[in-house]
């Protein structure tokens, strides 16, 4: 039996469990940075320093995506794994180019909390229960781009620049009984045009699926975060409207709050000698 | 001040880097080990964990389980978390009956939707929730009624005495988030990747288990 999200987590039975705002950064090189995926890259710090600052601001989670990953030396970006989890106590997932058990043991090694796959986990279907029977399925991330076509949603894979023909909603469900733990969906029709995320394919996959949704691609308005989560999203992926400074987390917390969501609001003073560190 | 040192059970699965580093930002010396003369040695013990209850409890069982023992018996501190808090009660009911170490009362159960409820509770339990004290501990101190932690299980303790029990946690049913007799304490939640509230617990245990040690 599934129940619709929408009721699950806004139900007693999940206790206090709060929806989660979770920043995402794209790095390039060890350096994030923002532009539309591949074009214009523009970069704007470390990942550690940009990604505590966002643990310190209440963010719940973060996502770090090496959207240049299969461009480079896998090594390469284990240092900055490593040094955002000497900085950061939120979970965190890596995501871009993982394809196989070795790559995800190495980024959780290195700190990472999840993983997160899209393009591999579509050419080999596998990579997911191995993933799931090897770290658990709390470790795996199923990443899906998914963009409007007659009838329903297709999947694209390879940063939403290859059809693949397959039905995106279909595609979900079958990653969730291979053993995905979460899904992280982006409507590539609304993904950087801040006029609100593609409520409907929320709803479809939110309806459906066993596993919590992270809603993504879209968001420019406050209005918007409260719709996706009515719509069943367990949280809320953003880039743009953090990076521009446009909301702080506060803001967008106190906002939802206001609006029935349960939000994590931050409730005990740093450790003696922490703050130094950060 | 003194070196704080702390040794983390390698039970053999799981990631201990995490937990690992949060000891370390807060100053701690630590060691990962699963020898038993240096389990022995330790007078402040972390047996972190995540998967299953039975391959860390068959990991433990025999020379390590002992040495924790008599670790605790000359006066140790241990703070287990997630299923390294599970490992602590009397058994664990996932994928058949496990005896636990029995150094917390209780047993540990799989959360379901309430009775009467048409719901199906997604599992794991993942996300942050609200931690509830029950009693005035050290482990709790400046921890706020209410404050979030980070869960991540499909099982959870129950069956635990008001005696022992420190904070509840609510998930398809009220379970013990925080437990504790004597010398030894646990988590269900990720103290490591709580933030500021799972950072203030792990410190208040090192405070706890090196305040009250002659010397570690």
């Amino acid at each position: 039996m599934i129940s619709p999200a929408a009721t699950v987590w806004s139900s007693p039975a999940v206790g206090g469990l709060a929806r989660r705002i979770i920043p995402c950064l794209d790095v390039a090189g060890g350096r994030v940075v923002k532009g539309v995926r591949f074009a214009d890259l523009e970069e704007l710090g470390d990942p550690a320093t940009e990604a505590a600052r966002y643990a310190r601001e209440g963010a719940d989670e973060l996502v770090l995506l090496d959207v240049a990953a299969s461009h480079e030396g896998r090594s390469a970006r284990l240092d900055w794994v490593e040094s955002t989890a000497r900085q950061v106590f939120i979970p965190f997932t890596v995501g871009g180019g993982v394809a196989s058990v070795a790559d995800a043991r190495a980024l959780l090694l290195a700190g990472a909390d999840k993983v997160g796959v899209n393009s591999a986990a579509v050419a080999r279907p596998e990579l997911l229960s191995e993933l799931a029977e090897t770290f658990g399925a709390q470790c795996v991330v199923l990443s899906v781009d998914a963009r409007r076509r007659a009838g329903g949603w297709t999947l694209l894979t390879h940063g939403g620049r290859r059809e693949t023909g397959l039905d995106a909603l279909e595609w979900m469900a079958e990653g969730c009984r291979r053993g995905a733990g979460e899904i992280l969906l982006t409507s590539i029709d609304a993904d950087g045009t801040e006029s609100g995320y593609d409520l409907e394919l929320l709803r479809a996959a939110c309806g459906r699926l066993p596993v919590p949704v992270i809603a993504s691609g879209g968001a420019g308005r406050l209005e918007h975060l409260a719709a996706a989560l009515e719509a069943g999203a367990a949280a809320l992926l953003a880039a743009s409207i953090f990076h521009r400074h446009q909301f702080s987390i506060a803001e967008v917390k106190s906002f939802l709050e206001s609006r029935g969501f349960a939000m994590r609001t931050e409730t005990a003073e740093p450790p003696a000698g922490l703050e130094a560190r950060q | 001040m003194s070196s704080r040192q702390v040794t983390v059970v390698d039970a053999g699965v799981g990631n201990l880097g995490n937990v690992r580093r949060a000891l370390e930002a807060l100053g701690a010396e630590v060691a990962l080990s699963r020898d038993p003369e240096q389990l022995r040695r330790s007078r402040c013990l972390v047996l972190p964990g995540v998967g299953a209850f039975r391959p860390p409890r068959e990991a433990l069982r025999g020379a390590p389980e002992q040495a924790l023992r008599e670790a605790l018996e000359a006066g140790a501190w241990l703070l287990g978390i997630c299923v390294g808090y599970q490992l602590l009660f009397e058994a664990g009911e996932e994928h058949g009956t496990t005896d636990g170490l029995g150094w917390l009362p209780g047993r540990v159960t799989r959360l379901a939707s309430p009775a009467q409820s048409d719901l199906a509770l997604p599992l794991p339990h993942i996300g942050w929730n609200r931690l509830e004290p029950r009693a005035d501990h050290p482990l709790l101190a400046g921890i706020a009624p209410g404050s979030f932690v980070y869960f991540v299980h499909s099982y959870a303790p129950e069956g635990v005495p008001e005696d022992a029990l420190l904070a509840s946690a609510f998930y398809g049913r009220p379970f013990a988030a925080v437990a504790a007799r004597g010398r030894v304490a646990g988590t269900q939640f990720h103290p490591e990747k709580s933030d500021r509230v799972g950072l203030k617990l792990l410190a208040n245990f090192l405070e706890m288990a090196h305040g009250s040690a002659a010397s570690a």
